[in-house]
């Protein structure tokens, strides 16, 4: 929950500029900019996100380093598990008939 | 227990290591604490104390929400979803907790309609694909999550969502310091800020920690080389007589905070006068609760929740550990009753909780330790 996972993001939703397609430790999801509004990401920037939402633009350097961060944590598989279960991935798979 | 030469930095932390060593006074002990639940998590996992001088002590603080959350809000929000069209919605952290009829899952064993969602916003979805149904989110956290929830509240609103709700237990971070300060029990010389928190709130917020109670504050990162840098910036102050805010933690956190999200939590939350925090007792301004406007997507306005009280177990010494008066290998129950595959105490359960950390990296390993690593 209180992990700070960083992701690139690929495109912004042409019909909502709130909604970014991200690259997040190898996996495409969908993730809330809505708290970035004040200084809106492009596509190509690097964020940091907490709970499917975008906290703050960051550089590909620290993005780097926050990777490596989750890893010395030993955090980087919760991270995956997190970002796989965005978008109800996980819970479908569960759920689904 | 991690030796130097396994960190990033190894000489960049060697040379921390030693500015730390010759800043501290070997006349004096040094009681900083750290208030992030995942500072606590990373300072066992890297084994800093045992780099740190015997006269430099770690104390853990309140900042894993898991932790802090009482009982009773589990069992009011349980007997919500007691209701077989309720659906309780929470992130996966929550599910190991235990209410005092057993955890979440223990309670989705029962045939409760318990879900893992990884953020807010898919609560949303869950509540669209289940229509028939009621969605209640269980939101913990403090300023690192509650604009996510701010943030799903406002379109739930937006969108008219009929069968949506937030079982709100956000807490802020602030007043919990000044608890910890008020406490007669306590005496602290400085503190490592919590990194993601001050993402959202800043610095500013912790000025009055420098100015009035005359401690330095420094905003650190998560790395093992930030953590010693803060140590050194807290050292330096405390040797020139200062107390200041610094921020560490530059390169994630801006001093001005997040100003979309603090208007987002400005616009769906408000104060609560009160709120139970477990070890800490009641904390006033120290939660966070929905507005009237949101009445509608709020779960204890919607919903007839019984308001449960739950006292901790006596043998369990949780407050104590929270408040750093006790290590967790002092209370009683360590280790013994209390272990992370069954946890007594909220402390033991999550990975940020200082007994759980402690429990991982130090007691289990006790025996494999060669101790002290020398750095030199």
């Amino acid at each position: 929950m209180c992990l700070a996972i960083p992701g690139r993001i690929i495109e912004i939703a042409p019909d909502n500029p709130r909604s970014a397609l991200v690259d997040v430790v190898g996996m495409r999801r969908r993730v809330d900019l809505g708290l970035l509004e004040d200084d809106r990401p492009v596509a190509g920037d690097w964020v940091l996100i907490h709970v499917g939402f975008a906290m703050s633009k960051i550089s590909e350097a620290d993005a780097l380093d926050q990777m490596r961060t989750l890893e010395m944590l030993g955090e980087s598989e919760a991270a995956v598990q997190e970002v796989r279960g965005y978008g109800l991935e996980e819970v479908e798979e569960k759920h689904s008939p | 227990m991690k030796y130097v030469d396994e960190f990033r930095d190894p000489e960049l932390i060697t040379k921390a290591a030693e500015e730390i060593r010759r800043l501290a006074d070997p006349n004096r002990d040094y009681r900083l604490m750290e208030v992030c639940g995942g500072h606590t998590h990373a300072i066992y996992r890297f084994g800093l104390k045992h780099i740190l001088p015997s006269n430099i002590e770690l104390i853990h603080g309140p900042g894993c929400p898991v932790c802090v959350l009482p009982m009773g809000r589990i069992d009011d929000a349980l007997s919500v979803a007691k209701d077989p069209d309720v659906i309780f919605a929470a992130f996966g952290d929550m599910m190991r907790v235990p209410g005092t009829n057993g955890s979440p899952l223990e309670h989705k064993a029962r045939g409760m309609d318990v879900r893992i969602v990884y953020s807010p916003s898919d609560a949303i979805k869950l509540a669209k694909m289940n229509p028939q149904k009621h969605v209640m989110f269980f939101a913990i956290g403090f300023e690192t999550t509650a604009p996510s929830t701010a943030l799903t509240l406002q379109r739930a609103r937006a969108e008219k969502l009929p069968n949506f709700s937030v079982f709100c237990n956000h807490v802020t971070i602030i007043p919990a310091i000044r608890a910890i300060l008020d406490s007669p029990d306590m005496r602290l010389d400085g503190f490592i800020g919590p990194g993601h928190v001050s993402t959202v709130i800043g610095c500013r917020p912790y000025e009055w920690i420098a100015k009035n109670e005359r401690k330095p504050i420094v905003v650190c990162g998560f790395e093992p080389l930030d953590l010693l840098q803060s140590i050194v910036m807290i050292l330096r102050q405390l040797q020139s007589g200062e107390a200041k805010v610094e921020n560490q933690y530059k390169r994630v956190v801006p001093w001005e905070g997040n100003r979309a999200a603090l208007k987002a939590m400005a616009d769906t939350f408000q104060l609560r006068p009160y709120f139970e925090w477990r070890g800490l007792g009641f904390i006033s301004q120290s939660a966070l609760r929905i507005r009237d406007e949101y009445a509608e997507w709020d779960s204890e306005q919607r919903f007839e929740v019984p308001g449960i009280r739950v006292t901790d177990p006596k043998a369990a010494q949780c407050g104590e550990v929270l408040k750093g008066v006790l290590k967790p290998a002092q209370c009683k129950l360590f280790g013994k009753e209390c272990t992370p595959e069954s946890p007594v105490g909220a402390l033991m359960v999550s990975s940020e909780g200082s007994c759980a950390a402690y429990y991982s990296y130090e007691h289990r390993k006790a025996a494999l330790v060669p101790s002290p690593v020398a750095l030199a």
